[in-house]
């Protein structure tokens, strides 16, 4: 039977970082990025924790706990911005909010 | 009673100050006079006092000067001199006292006061009463610094001071078209000289660490080697020094070359022409010149310089003054030969003679200046002698202290330009027969012209219109009494240098040997007997011949006939004479015209395309220019900013791996 080693766990976050990024610089619809964010913030844990269980240290696991409070927060502000633009412009398509173009 | 030397210059200054801003248009005519001649018979009184209390003092019996520091004027801090070493530089509001000083202080105040007095009479009838007198006062008050003052720095504030009120005095018609123009020319020449006087000063500063005269002249007597070595473009520190100051002399004192300004000077008034462009300001060159003169004495070479040149403008001048017909033009180049005398003395060495020479020069030229005002005054502001003639039966007074002046200019025994152009000459036999030649014609040319002066002005039949005939008079007593004053200078003040031969005493030379420093080669040639007397019988020769020349061409009635007849029988010398050897319109062709295109072509190129074009438009276009290309990647779309954001790091990734 095939082991699960470390890289294996690698090879997985990088595919999904990989998916979120191209999600994030690719998709229009606010809500696909926001996902893609997490995405790549839950590649990034799945790294960390990866690490952790190899070198039996913690901190990692520790870590990725942080990361994924932050990105509840993160996502509750996306979320609490993507609810103003859809007000504003009855749209979540991200390319319509450009008035910031210099 | 010494102390009190700071009221000298103070009190003209606040005369300057009070009619000139305080009680400016508030007061009448006399109000302003009382002001104006209340501060200077004051300043007078103080300085007689003062002189007479120092010369009465033990320390002018034992040679030393008297200095009263009033206040640390600059205390400049530490600084580095030339040998390494650090000196605390502080330059001190000071006065001096000596006898080279008493005796500048003496002319300066007596004879602007006397000059004051004049003005009254003078400009009696001009709108610009109050304003002439504050600038006159306040051309007291920096004289007097210049002459009193105990360092370099004080009498560069006095140099500076007089030059203003001369542009301001020169420009007082300011409503017409020359006399500004003159004024400014006067100031801008000036300012050259000033350049090279100001480098001077900086020298001193940085070898000495001060700017005081016993400081800087102690030291060197102490030991001339300070000041012997090589210093500047294979010259020593004293010819450096000494050559930049002779720079700031010539233009002030109007020395060849920068002497153009003297003649348009005349556009002023009369008594500033006689108080500024002939008694005083115009000295200070030759002041400045002897008070340095342990710079002088071991400036090899540049005391030469300085007797080439003043003996070159004395006889330039002198020509020149031959050919004009304006009255004041004529003692103008009159005036710039005598201060080319004067240089010439100081140049041989001959110290004492130059300040004697300035002295008298003082009381026979500004009563020369006076008298002519007097005749301007009787005319109406006519200043063409071509116009005038037989004015003697109508100005008695100013005719007969004319005459006087006139011959105690001409060098005729036993007035005062007798002794002291005699002692000039006797000082260039013992250095340079040439320089004594030179300077012998000119005593001849000098007796000419004025003898010329004298004759167009005041015999032969009166030649201007029947109107000015009519107003002919004698001026008031308040011009004729000073007058009559300084013409009683011109003729005792030469009594104070009866040379040892005539059985005087040459009591200036002893009077001045005290501020004469005792360095290197002694100049002073005490000649034979028989040889002065020899060389004195050249003197007399010389003026007489030139009186008598001026009289069979000009004499008696001839009018202006005779002098047509010489300009017929040399057109070439004579149009050179009267165009004056085409200095100005030299000056004008190749240094103006230079200068000019020079600042043209640097305002067109470095200041139109360098600093504008390049500098100022070159930045705003650079940045204009990035700006716009940036501005494409602000498109506000998050996808293109987290784009950016992903190639950074794939950078920075690409960077660190």
């Amino acid at each position: 039977m095939l082991e699960i080693t470390t890289t294996h766990y690698l090879a997985l976050s990088f595919v999904l970082f990989t998916i979120g990024l191209i999600g994030i610089v690719s998709r229009r619809n606010m809500i696909t990025v926001l996902m893609s964010i997490e995405l790549v913030l839950n590649a990034v844990n799945l790294n960390f924790i990866a690490f952790s269980y190899q070198l039996g240290d913690l901190t990692g696991q520790i870590f990725s706990i942080f990361v994924i409070t932050v990105a509840a927060g993160e996502a509750a502000v996306g979320l609490g911005i993507l609810v103003a633009v859809f007000r504003l412009r009855g749209s979540t398509e991200i390319d319509r909010a450009q008035e910031m173009s210099g | 009673m010494s102390d009190w030397i700071w009221l000298v210059p103070v009190l003209p200054l606040l005369g300057a100050l009070t009619n000139g801003v305080l009680l400016r248009g508030r007061v009448s005519n006399r109000g302003a006079t009382a002001v104006a001649l209340g501060s200077t018979a004051l300043s007078l009184g103080v300085a007689l006092v003062a002189i007479a209390s120092y010369l009465g003092s033990e320390a002018y019996k034992a040679g030393e000067v008297f200095e009263k520091v009033v206040y640390a004027w600059i205390p400049a801090g530490t600084l580095q001199l030339s040998d390494g070493s650090f000196q605390n530089l502080s330059i001190e509001m000071g006065f001096r006292l000596d006898p080279l000083s008493c005796v500048m202080l003496f002319v300066v105040t007596f004879v602007g006061f006397l000059i004051h007095v004049y003005s009254v009479g003078y400009m009696a009838h001009d709108d610009g009463y109050q304003r002439y007198f504050a600038y006159l006062n306040l051309f007291m008050g920096a004289m007097l610094l210049l002459v009193l003052g105990n360092n370099f720095l004080v009498l560069f504030v006095g140099w500076e001071g007089v030059g203003l009120c001369s542009y301001l005095l020169i420009g007082f018609y300011f409503k017409e078209t020359f006399p500004p123009y003159a004024g400014r020319k006067a100031f801008i020449v000036n300012r050259i000289g000033d350049f090279a006087f100001l480098v001077g000063l900086f020298a001193l500063a940085e070898r000495f660490g001060s700017l005081g005269f016993t400081e800087i002249f102690s030291a060197i007597e102490h030991d001339p080697s300070l000041v012997t070595g090589e210093y500047l473009l294979g010259m020593s520190f004293a010819s450096f020094v000494a050559l930049c100051l002779f720079i700031g002399a010539t233009g002030k004192s109007a020395q060849i070359p920068l002497f153009v300004w003297l003649p348009d000077a005349m556009a002023g008034p009369t008594p500033v022409s006689a108080l500024i462009h002939a008694a005083t300001m115009v000295t200070a060159g030759v002041y400045m010149v002897v008070r340095s003169n342990a710079l002088y004495q071991l400036a090899g070479g540049v005391s030469e310089l300085v007797a080439i040149v003043g003996c070159a403008t004395a006889i330039f001048a002198a020509t020149i003054g031959l050919a004009q017909t304006d009255i004041k033009k004529v003692l103008a180049y009159s005036t710039v030969s005598q201060l080319g005398y004067m240089f010439l003395a100081a140049g041989v060495g001959a110290y004492s003679s130059a300040i004697f020479h300035l002295g008298t020069h003082a009381f026979f030229k500004a009563l020369l200046f006076l008298g002519s005002g007097s005749v301007i005054h009787a005319l109406g502001g006519e200043q063409d002698m071509r116009k005038m003639g037989g004015l003697r039966k109508h100005l008695p007074s100013t005719y007969k202290t004319f005459v006087i002046g006139a011959v105690a200019i001409a060098g005729i025994p036993p007035l005062a330009g007798f002794f002291s152009k005699d002692q000039i000459l006797a000082g260039a036999w013992g250095s340079s027969r040439l320089l004594w030649f030179v300077g012998l014609v000119t005593a001849g040319l000098t007796a000419c012209y004025m003898a010329r002066l004298v004759y167009m002005t005041f015999y032969g039949e009166f030649r201007g219109t029947e109107e000015q005939r009519h107003h002919l008079h004698e001026s008031p007593s308040s011009m004729t009494v000073p007058l009559w004053i300084l013409a009683a200078g011109a003729v005792v003040t030469g009594l104070l240098g009866i040379p040892a031969f005539l059985g005087g005493g040459d009591w200036i030379g002893h009077f001045l040997a005290p501020v004469i420093a005792q360095v290197g080669t002694d100049h002073a040639h005490h000649a034979e007997v028989w040889l002065e007397w020899v060389l004195m019988g050249f003197a007399v020769v010389a003026a007489v011949l030139g009186i008598l020349m001026a009289r069979r061409t000009w004499g008696g009635d001839r009018g202006l006939e005779g002098g047509a007849a010489w300009a017929g029988r040399f057109p070439a010398v004579h149009r050179l004479l009267v165009g004056k050897y085409w200095v100005d319109e030299f000056y004008d062709r190749w240094v103006i015209k230079t200068l000019a295109a020079l600042a043209n072509g640097l305002r067109r190129f470095v200041d139109g395309y360098l600093i504008d074009g390049v500098f100022v438009h070159g930045t705003a276009f650079l940045t204009e220019m990035t700006g716009d290309l940036l501005r494409f990647t602000t498109t506000g779309n998050v996808r293109n900013y987290a784009l950016y954001f992903l190639l950074g790091l794939l950078l920075m990734f690409w960077w660190m791996l």
